[in-house]
């Protein structure tokens, strides 16, 4: 007879509040072959691992349930002891009675009756598992970072230090992101471009790491150790073996009209372009949507003027496959839309600008060389208002519930800078609370404030109107109690922060978990904070969550050092749980081969013994290093020959049986 | 002629592939998006795994339905086992039609590892659906029971 230990683990109060584990407790040991049940806090410490493992060795068990939380959470800290205890790890079953249990059940009585039956159904199958040898596979040494955006640059830069190769995959023509497009940064106000450009710059001399700018990632597959992504390569139109950067083409190209999505859309940029001066690969791109030859056919000004030849109107994407063995993501982020914000009068008046743009305004390589004026008719504004928290910490449809994190310390850094440069200007600062957690944050808006003079009122604007070419800002004062009327000429909108547009696709091609925000979820909030669950996946930046650049560049730096633990490991332990068919059954179809979409299936003629002789009969034979495991050839095959480990026929109809009962 | 007080409870089974709807699921609790006690999961690696006799088994063992979830079509961790899984359950729904079962006992979800709001949402509606329809009685196999 098989012998069961079960384990139901309180979690804190996280299941013990809607789930009485003394009564599930009870309940396990009147199961069969169950010959010991004991609940303890928490089964996932030191504490409980010993006595898990005690237990093993007292009651010489064949096999452990331990109802906890996901098996995604903690299944491999138990088989590791279990291991260690001498008992298979493939012999433990996790019942999940904290996510799919006491945290979606509020009624005690209805989660320990749900947590019972769980325990039950885990308890049956763990009865009809088998001892499982995992195999091993190779790590392909090689990282790929989706995104050229800080985080991207400092995770690359650290992976590929530490002497492993990196891909960086960005979608725009250079690496750089958001930041190469401020001005100045906080706490320190030193130049973003001057930090920035020249990490940009090692990561193009690293001879370990690889850009694939103007491209897009457009499929990954494999897991981790193993991943292969097909990385788009999206047609420039220019050569970029030949492109200088001299940048003739840009000055003689005719169609000057396109907006220039570097300075957010303030002023115009050619159909051929490099998008700023210190742009890495400092490659020409030409736009197909603004280029006059491409469009018409006619024009080819730019293949004139280019000495080096580097123009190829032909030029097609080109799809490139490359091998992985772990991937970061670092998607970054946008502001929002501020279309569905008319009271704020973003879309109607010119003088509305968000705080990118404002950025752009105040940039000394920006639309206007830094000299800030009113978009409208190019005065200079005297009286500028901010408004903070626009679409952040809202509860409206259009709204982000969450904080963006940034907007006040940047919103402070802008009005700080404007006094610095003006101090004939007027500057208020609207808002509902002021958020300054950081090193030498906060000394840095109360200097904003005493040192400086900008005006910040605590309360929220209601409405911006043009009147007679300037703006009225209608506004509450919280504290005063009182509505206010202001003239300004200039309204800078903290808008909120979003995940990048093409986070959702690529966290469904990584099969990695993102929020209802689209930001990307880690394995775990506090200990996890930059892996995803889904194994081989890292987080770097704002792809998980609104940050400031240095909280990027140290949570780049983690991600980087966990792919470097990742990366020099030679093998990864593979998955046990295969498909093994039984040859007395298989008769050689090859039915489970077709539907194998690894190829893992292969036939054998074999001889059998059978009464008076011996018979050669065809065989399907399961490679257990490129099996996944994913049981397809388990359904079509028709003689029911063959079975996926871990999860056999016998075990799921085990499991049904026993939530039927 | 005694009148039942007793709300009737369904017995829900749902097979839950482990890299997107499990994890789904996971998601539900972690955000408190809670759904009717009633379902319970089984974990399996990938909806493929699932043999449309599992469904019948489960529907003969007293089950009054049964829900597969599984990745959306085109991000299925190995690729294309969800397409077997929906060519697989598309048969079984005219079987079904012929064995006399309600089709709407069994379902097809795609739930991936970010929606959590859509399982919760998903299981709640299916709930309620098998609620509506009342017991299963048509396949169950009365010598499994005591």
């Amino acid at each position: 007879m098989k012998k069961i230990g079960v384990f139901v683990c309180w979690c804190g109060s996280n299941i013990a509040a809607t789930v009485d584990v003394k009564a599930v407790v009870e309940a396990c040991k009147k199961e069969p072959n169950v010959v010991f049940a004991e609940d303890y806090q928490y089964i996932c410490s030191e504490i409980g691992q010993n006595k898990m493992a005690d237990a093993i060795r007292d009651y010489k068990l064949d096999g452990v349930v331990i109802c906890s939380c996901s098996p995604r959470m903690h299944e491999a800290t138990f088989r590791k002891t279990a291991e260690k205890a001498g008992l298979n790890p493939y012999m433990i079953e996790v019942a999940n009675i904290r996510e799919q249990c006491s945290w979606i059940h509020k009624d005690i009585e209805e989660g320990t009756e749900k947590a019972i039956v769980l325990a039950r159904t885990a308890i049956a199958k763990v009865l009809l598992n088998a001892p499982l040898q995992a195999g091993e596979s190779k790590v392909t040494k090689r990282a790929l970072v989706i995104g050229g955006g800080i985080a991207g640059i400092q995770s690359a830069l650290d992976i590929a230090d530490a002497g492993f190769e990196v891909d960086i995959v960005e979608k725009k023509p250079s690496i750089g992101g958001k930041m190469s497009q401020l001005d100045k940064t906080f706490p320190t106000l030193d130049c973003s471009a001057c930090i920035l450009t020249p990490k940009m710059v090692d990561v193009s001399a690293h001879e370990k790491i690889n850009i694939f700018a103007y491209s897009e990632v457009e499929a990954v597959s494999g897991f981790v150790g193993n991943f292969t992504a097909k990385i788009r390569q999206k047609a420039r139109y220019v050569d970029t073996a030949k492109c200088t950067g001299c940048r003739a083409c840009m000055e003689k190209c005719p169609s000057k009209k396109s907006l220039n999505e570097f300075n957010a859309g303030l002023d115009t940029r050619p159909a051929i372009y490099i998008p700023f001066a210190q742009a890495v690969p400092n490659k020409a791109t030409i736009d197909p949507n603004a280029c006059i030859k491409l469009k018409t056919g006619k024009c080819g000004i730019c293949s004139k003027v280019c000495t080096a030849g580097a123009i190829d109107y032909e030029q097609k994407d080109q799809i490139i496959e490359r091998e992985y063995g772990a991937i970061v993501v670092a998607t970054g982020y946008n502001i929002i839309n501020l279309d569905k914000f008319n009271e704020l009068g973003y879309s109607d008046c010119k003088d509305v600008i968000t705080s990118l743009e404002f950025e752009r305004l105040t940039n000394a390589a920006g639309p206007t060389k830094g000299h800030l004026i009113c978009p409208s008719d190019g005065r200079e504004p005297k009286k500028i208002v901010f408004v903070q928290c626009v679409g952040s910490r809202g509860l409206r449809p259009c709204d982000k519930q969450y904080c963006s994190k940034i907007c006040c310390m940047y919103t402070a850094k802008h009005a700080m800078l404007l006094r610095e440069k003006h101090p004939e200007t007027e500057v208020y600062v609207f808002y509902i609370d002021v958020r300054t957690p950081g090193k030498n944050y906060d000394e840095f808006y109360r200097r904003a404030v005493e040192q400086y003079g900008v005006h910040y009122i605590k309360g929220q604007v209601g409405k911006v109107i043009e009147k007679d070419g300037h703006l009225e800002v209608q506004a509450s004062d919280l504290l005063a109690d009182e509505q206010l009327h202001i003239d300004a000429d200039l309204v800078v909108l903290a808008a909120a922060i979003e995940a990048d547009d093409t986070a959702r696709k690529i966290g469904t091609m990584l099969t990695a978990s993102m929020d209802t925000n689209d930001f990307f979820t880690e394995a775990h909030a506090k200990l996890k904070p930059v892996e995803s669950p889904t194994a081989g996946i890292f987080l770097s930046g704002m792809c998980q969550g609104p940050k400031d650049i240095p909280d990027t560049v140290a949570q780049a730096g983690a991600a980087a050092v966990k792919v470097i633990g990742l990366l020099s490991k030679d093998t990864l332990k593979c998955n046990a749980c295969v498909a093994s068919p039984n040859e007395n059954m298989c008769n050689g179809c090859s039915l489970c081969a077709t539907v194998c979409p690894y190829g893992a299936i292969t036939y054998v003629d074999k001889e059998f013994r059978i009464p008076g002789g011996v018979q050669v009969r065809r065989v399907s034979q399961v490679n257990e290093a490129i099996c996944q495991g994913c049981g397809a050839c388990t359904v079509a095959c028709m003689s029911g020959a063959m079975d996926l480990k871990g999860f056999t026929n016998k075990e799921i109809m085990a499991e049904v049986e026993s939530i039927c009962k | 002629m005694q009148v039942e007080n007793k709300t009737f409870k369904p017995t829900i089974v749902a097979f839950c592939c482990n890299w997107c709807s499990y994890a789904g699921a996971d998601l539900a609790g972690s955000a408190r998006l809670s759904y009717p006690a009633e379902v319970k999961i089984i974990r399996i690696p990938c909806s493929c795994r699932l043999n449309p006799m599992f469904i019948l088994k489960a529907f003969q063992r007293g089950a009054d339905g049964v829900i597969l979830c599984g990745c959306h079509p085109g991000d299925c961790h190995y690729t294309t086992g969800n397409y077997y899984a929906r060519r697989r359950m598309t048969t079984l729904f005219s079987m079904l039609n012929y064995l006399g079962i309600e089709k709407e006992r069994t379902r097809v979800e795609w739930v991936s590892a970010a929606e959590g709001a859509k399982f919760s949402a998903v299981m709640n509606d299916f709930v309620a659906t098998i609620t509506a329809l009342g017991e299963n009685k048509k396949l169950e196999d009365l010598r499994c029971k005591k």
